[in-house]
């Protein structure tokens, strides 16, 4: 089948693709543009490791063709934060012990940070609604939940001293 | 998991997406959300080579009340059915379903318009359409026309839906009677065990109007005649109740998977119709 052309902003860059309508978003960011921050865990939409931002929408990237996402403006785990300024998430979730093997953290935490546009106050049981569709097999969430809700409490302190 | 390759089409009107289905035929799909389709393209459960993707089509989206009609795009996702206000006015009920469907990020991509058409009677918007005795709007190379939700299933995966067709958009009357939508699953993201939608009138102490229909335990949604006519003219009182949800259950027919044998199902269907009338009476 013919390549074809795909244009995306990924992480605030205008990305130009070439590439067949069968490759899956998740193959296109990890294998061709080197973007290995979502990570593939079940590949059938069930774990959401994969998970990205993608025109304001937390999107498994596993169920999702590059073709149907062009044009869209993605955000995933490198975009939210560096490792010398972690993003306010990534803070919380190291402080409160919110991974263990770290292999579920990069969808939970690009989740998280859409839920917490929508739902900034948010309560344990949003947070834990919210996180639905992310599996960990080895915090049994607590950590998790701990880290996203003390991350929420910190943004709006920043929100309210801005 | 990476598919078969096929061709990438990404109409912009209606018109287009029946022009491509009528020159590619069997080989050529639709794709709404994906996220029924891709799994099963990933795992070469399907022969697709022409993907004729709806996203570009504007005229599918969106959600309006007229004169008491509530008219749905077939491409409006979960995700707006539950934030919409409109909705939350006209049928609160599709919002406490929607709401029970999958996890965020599936809700955010997947459509009603998929959710109904694909056929799959896991599915949950295929029995709350029954529920709300809805209207699905076909388009095809003949025009369009109209098969009512109850008349739409024939079996698991076949609908009164021809190949050639695309379903539009889905209508019902504004529901703001008593309603409720419970489901009985294993975990969140599950297909139901057994689920019911149900929508009560009463007036004056007596039950003037219900609907009650089913998902997951037939190869169809299932609408209970029987249990309605039980409940209008009742009370609702617990033996009306009892009689209805007796109907219901008799009206399922289940088969054993990995979520329970038949004599299970029937007994989970008991219990979350029951509670289904129950919540619904307390809203009416």
């Amino acid at each position: 089948m013919e390549k074809m052309h795909i244009k995306l902003n990924v992480n605030g860059k205008d990305v130009d693709l070439l590439t067949e309508p069968r490759t899956l978003l998740i193959h296109a960011l990890r294998e061709e543009m080197g973007i290995t921050g979502p990570h593939i865990g079940c590949s059938s939409s069930h774990c959401g490791a994969c998970t990205i931002d993608m025109n304001g929408m937390s999107v498994k990237s596993c169920t999702v063709f590059a073709a149907q996402a062009n044009g869209a403006e993605i955000t995933t785990i490198e975009g939210l934060g560096t490792p010398d300024s972690l993003h306010v998430l990534q803070e919380m979730f190291k402080e409160h012990h919110g991974l263990q093997c770290g292999y579920c953290t990069p969808g939970m935490i690009t989740r998280a940070h859409r839920l917490l546009q929508e739902i900034p106050n948010p309560t344990e049981d949003e947070v834990r609604f919210g996180i639905a569709g992310n599996l960990c097999r080895c915090t049994g969430y607590q950590n998790i939940v701990k880290a996203i809700l003390a991350a929420a409490a910190k943004m709006n302190e920043m929100k309210e001293s801005a | 998991m990476i598919p078969s390759a096929f061709n990438y089409h990404r109409p912009e009107t209606v018109d287009g997406v029946v022009s491509l289905l009528a020159e590619w035929g069997d080989d050529a799909r639709v794709i709404a959300g994906g996220h029924s389709l891709i799994p099963v393209m990933k795992q070469r459960l399907t022969d697709i080579s022409h993907l004729i993707d709806l996203a570009a089509v504007e005229t599918l989206k969106g959600i309006s009340l007229q004169d008491g009609v509530v008219t749905i795009g077939a491409m409006t996702t979960q995700h707006e059915l539950i934030t919409s206000d409109t909705l939350a006015k006209a049928a609160p009920l599709v919002r406490e379903a929607s709401l029970q469907i999958a996890d965020p990020q599936v809700r955010y991509v997947g459509t009603i318009g998929g959710n109904v058409a694909n056929g799959d009677p896991a599915n949950d918007m295929p029995g709350l359409m029954q529920t709300l005795d809805a209207t699905y709007h076909l388009t095809g190379p003949n025009g369009a026309r109209t098969v009512a939700a109850r008349d739409f299933y024939e079996a698991a995966y076949f609908t009164a839906r021809e190949e050639d067709e695309i379903l539009t958009a889905i209508s019902f009357a504004a529901a703001d009677g008593g309603y409720a939508y419970e489901k009985q699953k294993r975990k969140i993201g599950d297909y139901a065990t057994a689920a019911a939608g149900v929508l009560l009138t009463v007036e004056g102490g007596t039950c003037s109007a219900a609907s009650i229909a089913l998902t997951n335990l037939s190869d169809t949604p299932v609408y209970c005649a029987e249990a309605v006519d039980i409940l209008v003219g009742s009370t609702l009182d617990d033996a009306s109740i009892d009689a209805a949800v007796k109907a219901a259950v008799g009206a399922s027919d289940p088969v054993a998977d990995t979520r329970g044998p038949v004599d299970f199902k029937k007994y989970v269907a008991g219990i979350i119709i029951k509670k289904a009338i129950h919540s619904a009476k307390s809203r009416a």
